[in-house]
C-alpha cells in the first residue's frame, strides 16, 4: 500500500514536447511508472520517443484512461494548465513548474476547491511524489527511494533527497515520498499528507521537512497533538536565516517576526514531535520517534 | 521587487488611489520650486530610500538631520534637500550603514483628522488577499499586533471579484469612522485593493492612512513590494528598479539565475536546492561557525554558474573558507565535479575548499576530485563536511 499513486495510477505529461518535460517523462517512464503520452496544444497527432501526443487533456484522458497528469509548463502557464487537468477530470495533478505567480495561485487554488473537489494538486514548484517500486511522478532521482514503512512529506527537493538517502543508511525505506513544494500557495499540504499516512496501514512512521515561512508547520504540529498515533520525526530548514529575506523558495520568508524556524521547532516538540536540529541527523532522529513509541 | 514611495504614489494615482499632491527632485533647487509649485503655507521633504522609519532616521554626515521634514518656505525646503541629497540615511531598518538618499519626494501638507494603517498581502491560511487595517496609523505594525492586537482588523477577499463596498464598510465602521469617511472608504479600499491584484503585488502598505478633517482617505505613505514571479507581465515595472538600493552580488547572482542572500560569517557556501541551502547554512553554525551566504544554484549546476556562484562568494573579503554541500539527482556528482574543477582554476581560489557531495556516481565524482591534484578538502557527509570547513578557520 501507499498513498495517493498505486498501481492503477495512469500518467500524462502537460509540456511534454518541452525539453524539461520529455527528459523527466522518459525518466519516469524507465522507472516503471505507467505512462500514457502527454500534452502540447497544437503538436497532437505527432509522437516524441514514443509518446503520444494529443492536444489537450480531455483528448488525453478520454484517448488513454490517464488519472495522473504530471506539469512542466511555463509559469505563466501553470494556472491553466491545472485547471485544465482538472475540468478534464484528471484526479492528481504534480506541478512541478517554478515560479509560477502567487496571485495565478490564488485563483487556480480557489476553482479547484469550488469547481473541482474530486482533484488534488501537488505542488507547485515541487519534486513530485514516489512510491518507490511502483511509480515516480516527478524529478526526483529514483533509486535513492527503497520501498519501506516511512511517509516522508517535504516542502523541499533536494532536502528530501537527503532525507531518503538518510534512511536508506538506518535501514528504512518509504511508502510513498511526497515534495509538497516551497510556495506560499499550494494544493495539498502537512495535514494532507500526514491524514493519508495516519490511515494507510503500510506507513509505520512519518518525516515532515519544513522550513521558515507562513505557520504550516505550526497548523501540522497541533494536528499531530490531536489526531496522529504513529511516530512523527521533523527538520526545520532556516535556523539561521535572517528575517526579511526570500532564502530561494518564494514562501521561505521570515516576516514580520513570524514563520521563524525556532517557533516551528518549539511547537513541533511540545507535540511530541523528534525534531532533528541537524540536518546530518534526520534519518537518526525518526529512528529514536519509532523508538519513543514502542 | 521594492519600489520608492514616490513611484507607488504614481501608481496609486493612476488606480484612482487618492494621495497627496507631490513632486519628485534630484536637487535642493528642485526641492525649493516644488514647494513654491506646491503652492501651500506647509510642505513635506521626503527622503526616498526603500526602507521604512524614515521620520524617526538621521544622517551620518548631518546628525541632526531627519529623513523627512515638515518645511514652511521654499528656502528652508532647498536647506533640507541640500542636507539629505547624496548623504546617508540610516533608519531602524536599514542597519547601521544606512542607504544613500538620491531622491527626495516633496509633498503639500493636509489637514489630518486621524492616521490609520492599511495592508493588503497574501494570506497564505486563506489562500486569498487579506486587507489589515489598526486604528493605530503611523506606529510599527508589528508593535501593535504584540501589544494589542485586538485593534488589528483582517479581510480577506476574492482575487478575481475584488473587495465588495459591503466589507469597506464593515471595516470602516471596525474603525469608528462615520459620514462622509465611510463613504470615501467604501471607494478608496476597493480601488486599493484592485491597484494590489492588477499589478501582482505581494505587499501593498500604506501607513499612515489618513483620514483628512474633510471626510476624506489619502494615502500618505506607500510601500510596494511586486511578486517577483509576475514580472514577465508587467514589464514596464522594470524601469521602476532601483539597483543602487539592492545588493550587487544579489543582483549578479539574479542575472545569472541564482539565489543568493549575503550574511555576515565567514564561511561561504555552495549548495544545489534552497532547502539544501539553508540546511547547509544551519549546519555550519551548529558546529560553530558563521555562514557568510545563501546560495542555491539550482538542478542545472552548469559550468559557467558555477563559475559565477565562485566568484561572487569569493567578492566578499569576509570570507575564509568555502564548502560546497551537493546532492547529486539526476544531475549526477561526476558531471557537477567537471564544474568545479573547471570554475575552481578560473576563479583562482586562495581560501580553503571543503567538498561534500553525495547521489548518483558519487564514487567516481570521488575519485576525480582525489586525482584532481586541486587542494580541495574532501568530505565524507554532512557532519565531517561542517567540521572540517570550521576546522579549517582556527588552522
Amino acid at each position: 500500500m501507499s498513498i495517493l499513486v498505486d498501481k492503477n495510477t495512469r500518467v500524462i505529461c502537460q509540456g511534454i514536447t518541452g525539453k524539461t518535460g520529455l527528459f523527466h517523462s522518459q525518466q519516469c517512464r524507465a522507472y516503471g511508472t505507467p505512462f500514457f503520452g502527454g500534452v502540447t496544444p497544437g503538436k497532437g497527432g505527432t509522437e516524441i520517443d514514443g509518446f503520444p501526443v494529443f492536444d489537450s487533456v480531455d483528448e488525453a484522458v478520454r484517448k488513454t484512461g490517464a488519472n495522473c497528469s504530471l506539469i512542466f509548463v511555463p509559469p505563466g502557464g501553470c494556472g491553466d494548465a491545472i485547471l485544465e487537468a482538472a475540468a478534464a477530470g484528471i484526479t492528481l495533478i504534480v506541478a512541478i513548474t517554478e515560479g509560477v505567480p502567487v496571485l495565478d495561485m490564488v485563483r487556480t487554488a480557489d476553482v479547484l476547491a469550488t469547481k473541482f473537489p474530486k482533484s488534488r494538486l501537488i505542488g507547485p514548484n515541487c519534486p513530485g511524489i514516489i512510491t518507490p517500486g511502483i511509480a515516480k511522478i516527478g524529478i526526483m532521482p529514483g533509486y535513492i527511494h527503497k520501498p519501506g514503512p516511512v511517509g516522508l512529506v517535504s516542502k523541499s527537493g533536494t532536502l528530501t533527497y537527503e532525507a531518503a538517502w538518510q534512511l536508506g543508511n538506518v535501514g528504512l525505506g518509504q511508502s510513498t515520498a511526497i515534495g509538497i513544494g516551497g510556495d506560499p500557495i499550494i494544493g495539498t499540504n502537512f495535514i494532507d499528507c500526514l491524514t493519508l499516512f495516519e490511515a494507510d496501514p503500510d506507513t509505520e512512521a512519518m518525516l515532515m521537512i519544513g522550513e521558515i515561512g507562513g505557520n504550516a508547520e505550526i497548523k501540522a504540529a497541533e494536528f499531530i497533538q490531536a489526531n496522529i498515533k504513529k511516530p512523527v520525526a521533523a527538520f526545520i530548514a532556516g535556523q539561521t536565516a535572517p528575517p526579511g529575506k526570500r532564502m530561494g523558495h518564494a514562501g521561505a520568508i521570515i516576516s514580520g517576526g513570524s514563520g521563524t524556524a525556532e517557533e516551528k521547532i518549539a511547537a513541533l516538540e511540545a507535540a511530541g514531535v523528534v525534531v532533528s536540529r541537524s540536518p546530518a541527523d534526520m534519518g537518526k532522529a525518526l529512528v529514536e520517534a519509532i523508538a519513543r513509541k514502542k | 521587487m521594492k519600489i520608492h514611495e514616490y513611484q507607488g504614489k504614481q501608481l496609486f494615482a493612476k488606480a484612482g488611489v487618492s494621495v497627496p499632491k507631490g513632486i519628485v527632485a534630484r536637487t535642493p533647487e528642485e526641492a525649493a520650486a516644488a514647494f513654491t509649485q506646491l503652492g501651500g503655507p506647509i510642505a513635506v521633504v521626503k527622503s526616498q530610500i526603500h526602507a521604512g522609519g524614515r521620520g524617526k532616521g538621521r544622517f551620518k554626515e548631518q546628525p541632526e538631520q531627519p529623513g523627512v521634514k515638515l518645511v514652511k518656505s521654499a528656502d528652508e525646503a532647498r536647506e533640507n534637500a541640500q542636507r539629505m541629497l547624496g548623504n546617508t540615511l540610516v533608519t531602524i531598518q536599514t542597519g547601521p550603514e544606512g542607504k544613500q538618499v538620491n531622491t527626495i519626494y516633496v509633498e503639500g501638507g493636509l489637514n489630518i483628522a486621524r492616521e490609520l494603517y492599511l495592508a493588503v498581502i497574501v494570506d497564505r491560511e486563506a489562500g486569498s488577499p487579506v486587507v489589515i487595517m489598526s486604528s493605530e496609523g503611523g506606529v510599527e505594525i508589528e508593535h501593535v499586533a504584540k501589544v494589542s492586537p485586538e485593534k488589528i482588523l483582517k479581510e480577506p477577499f476574492h482575487a478575481g471579484y475584488g473587495l465588495q463596498p459591503y466589507q469597506a464598510r464593515r471595516l470602516a465602521y471596525q474603525l469608528g469612522l462615520s459620514g462622509s469617511a465611510v463613504t470615501s472608504a467604501q471607494s478608496f479600499l476597493p480601488k486599493f485593493c484592485r491597484f494590489f491584484v492588477d499589478n501582482d503585488c505581494s505587499m501593498a502598505e500604506v501607513n499612515p492612512l489618513v483620514v483628512t478633517a474633510e471626510g476624506e482617505l489619502v494615502a500618505l505613505d506607500a510601500k510596494v513590494t511586486f511578486d517577483d514571479n509576475a514580472m514577465f507581465r508587467h514589464k514596464d515595472f522594470a524601469e521602476l528598479r532601483d539597483l543602487s538600493e539592492e545588493n550587487e552580488f544579489e543582483v549578479r547572482a539574479g542575472n545569472a539565475g541564482l539565489s543568493y542572500v549575503k550574511l555576515d560569517g565567514n564561511i561561504g557556501c555552495l549548495v544545489n536546492g534552497a532547502g539544501l541551502a539553508m540546511s547547509t547554512m544551519d549546519l555550519i553554525k551548529l558546529h560553530g561557525g558563521e555562514p557568510a551566504n545563501f546560495l542555491d544554484v539550482g538542478g542545472g549546476a552548469k559550468v559557467d554558474q558555477v563559475t559565477e556562484a565562485f566568484s561572487i562568494i569569493l567578492a566578499d573579503k569576509n570570507v575564509k573558507a568555502v564548502l560546497v554541500n551537493i546532492f547529486g539527482g539526476i544531475m549526477k556528482c561526476d558531471t557537477i565535479v567537471t564544474a568545479l574543477l573547471s570554475a575552481y582554476d578560473t576563479v583562482g581560489f586562495t581560501v580553503p575548499l571543503v567538498v561534500r557531495l553525495e547521489g548518483t556516481n558519487v564514487d567516481i565524482a570521488r575519485k576525480m576530485l582525489a586525482d584532481s591534484g586541486r587542494k580541495i578538502i574532501a568530505a565524507t557527509d554532512l557532519t565531517d563536511a561542517a567540521q572540517k570547513v570550521v576546522a579549517t578557520l582556527k588552522a
